[in-house]
């Protein structure tokens, strides 16, 4: 890759996220939440989009990962008191070994037998939640708020609820995840996965071990996820067994492709996009469901690049 | 109840589960062998086919055996309509790619979902047996009603597995299946016969979702654990095999029964999706599949 390319990558990434950090002194408090809820649910859509987008593998279990993540910090968090940070490294490296553990067995398949698989456990994972519901609480869920010791800086104690320790934790998360993916997708090891994604067999006949690649991806794609997850649990002091559902493997799968898969924008941009359609339609309609059915039939049959595939394509051909 | 006619009355509930979810995972293998292509509003199908006969229970309130057979001619019928139409405007656009399939079909899962919620409510709504009588053994009754499920689920197995290997619709199926360039160059109208078996996977479904809802009521969510089950079904079977969709379903659907009485259903699924683990580890394609990779 080329220096210009790689330094004009480079700035539009950090502008992006310069003007994420900034906007929160403008947003109105309604949008300021939104806007958080949205960094967090973009972290786990980036998660995914690095599986799917650029390794081509779709899973459809993915709020297993998110849960374990979620689940992993609440609980620590819940019985021994370990505190946010400890609760979120916590939740990143159970969603990170469930993905360790799960690609072991799911990665023998390939094609339509992975998704199925992944929807299974994803599935069997939702339901063992409900299973130990003594120790996971899960079809009541939980809250967290009053066992978060506060944030203290500068001598006063802050709180997890408060909106801008809230707004600027999210960010931070997502910052995180926005820049490794794109410095992945940049990089050789990048190459190499899109390379997957194009051909697994010519990908294996030039030397690289192509189970290896897909088992990193899965396995950074879970840490992000459950990175995300512990941020939610964290940031919006609810958990419960429903984001271990099918409904929340689908989301990211829709946010990715709504905002263009493989892009590293796109997952930011499909979950703001897709996030405020639901929450203007839920004004006329409780009916969301049609909204997200509907979204994703008509995404396959008239825009499967997304948004920001359709961009790349047209106008910015560098963009990673 | 001592051990003996418990494992008894867990093995027949065992074998009825067996026999639905034969039939149900049948239409998705037949749908995947075919078109290669997974549906996943196959449960939905499944719950359509429940619903559907509520309906046809309160349209004729008097006599519920009428109410039944009704519901096993306009339910597939109706579900196999949709499946044409789904075919049509969705499936043959994408021109039948795997991804974009399981995609669509997620969509169409939603939607269906979202319809029965609004216009038939979320709550459980039961469904009287056609016909009551209790088969008695010694130690405890049975519901004769789930034995004719299993009857009748078992005929028409036989029935599929006959329109497969002696007509002539099945010729082409089994023709698609193998090759389907051949097969067009042999005049097979190909693109009719996926529609056909897009539909007919679909009936199969609705027709389970008829047998079963007066046993388990109908519900708007209820199509999701028969998915699963199928979907354990064809990867342990071997995606694709027939004959290791239904071998694979008296394996899960015996153990979900004896599991589900002593234990929980809950942990019956979790059980069944392990064993799905332990077979891929030893079989990556399936105890009847393709193993060649």
């Amino acid at each position: 890759m080329s220096a210009g390319r790689l330094r004009r990558i480079l700035v539009l990434h950090l502008a992006i996220v310069g003007a994420l950090f900034a906007v929160q002194f403008f947003l109105p408090d309604y949008h300021h939440t939104n806007v958080a809820r949205i960094l967090v649910l973009a972290t786990f859509a980036i998660g995914y989009n690095l599986l799917f987008g650029y390794t081509g593998l779709m899973s459809l279990g993915h709020a297993m990962f998110f849960a374990a993540g979620m689940y992993a910090c609440g609980l620590c968090i819940y019985y021994f008191n370990v505190g946010a940070p400890g609760g979120f490294a916590l939740g990143v490296v159970a969603g990170g070994t469930l993905a360790a553990v799960f690609g072991l067995v799911a990665l023998r398949t390939s094609g339509v037998s992975f998704l199925i698989v992944t929807m299974m456990f994803g599935q069997a994972c939702y339901l063992t939640l409900l299973y130990f519901n003594e120790i996971t609480l899960g079809d009541q869920g939980f809250t967290l708020s009053s066992n978060l010791d506060a944030l203290h800086r500068a001598g006063a104690g802050l709180a997890y609820s408060d909106p801008d320790v809230k707004y600027n934790a999210a960010w931070l998360v997502f910052t995180g995840a926005f820049l490794v993916s794109a410095l992945i997708a940049a990089s050789p090891i990048g190459r190499v996965l899109i390379a997957v994604r194009g051909n697994e067999e010519r990908t294996r006949l030039l030397g690289y071990n192509t189970f290896a690649y897909k088992w990193l991806a899965l396995c950074l794609s879970g840490a992000i996820a459950g990175a995300a997850g512990a941020a939610y649990a964290v940031l919006f002091s609810y958990v419960g067994a429903s984001f271990a559902s099918i409904l929340y493997s689908i989301y990211p799968l829709l946010w990715t492709l709504l905002g263009g898969a493989g892009t590293t924008l796109g997952p930011l941009l499909g979950t703001g996009i897709m996030f405020y359609l639901i929450d203007i339609t839920s004004g006329w309609t409780n009916a969301y469901l049609f909204v997200v059915g509907g979204s994703l039939l008509a995404l396959v049959l008239w825009f499967p690049q997304g948004v920001m595939g359709a961009v790349r394509a047209r106008w910015a051909r560098w963009l990673p | 109840m001592s051990f003996g006619p418990h494992l008894f009355l867990a093995v027949l509930e065992g074998t009825v589960t067996a026999f639905v979810l034969a039939l149900t995972a049948l239409g998705l293998s037949l749908v995947f062998g075919v078109m290669r292509i997974v549906n996943v509003a196959h449960g939905e199908f499944f719950m359509l086919g429940a619903v559907l006969a509520w309906y046809c229970s309160t349209l004729i309130s008097g006599s519920p055996l009428l109410g039944f057979a009704l519901a096993l001619v306009v339910a597939p019928l109706l579900v196999g309509a949709l499946a044409l139409l789904t075919d049509w405007s969705v499936l043959k656009r994408v021109d039948y790619n795997p991804e974009s399939t399981i995609v669509a079909t997620i969509g169409l899962l939603y939607i269906v979902q979202q319809l029965v919620l609004t216009v038939f409510g979320p709550e459980a709504r039961p469904v009287a047996a056609p016909v009551y009588f209790r088969v008695s053994f010694p130690w405890f009754g049975y519901s004769g009603y789930k034995l004719i499920v299993a009857g009748l689920s078992a005929s028409l197995l036989l029935a599929t597995w006959y329109a497969l290997s002696r007509t002539r619709l099945g010729l082409y199926m089994r023709a698609t299946q193998q090759d389907y360039e051949i097969a067009q160059a042999f005049g097979v109208p190909v693109r009719n016969v996926y529609a056909t078996v897009f539909a007919l996977g679909a009936m199969l479904a609705a027709v389970a979702g008829v047998l079963i809802v007066p046993v388990q009521q109908a519900h708007y969510l209820m199509g999701l654990d028969p998915l699963l089950l199928s979907f354990i079904v064809v990867i342990i079977g071997g995606l694709g095999s027939l004959k290791g969709t239904v071998v694979a379903a008296f394996v899960i659907g015996l153990s979900d029964g004896i599991v589900s009485v002593f234990f929980s259903p809950t942990l019956a699924k979790i059980l069944a999706t392990l064993l799905v683990a332990a077979v891929l580890v030893v079989r990556p394609g399936g105890l009847f599949g393709d193993n060649r990779a």
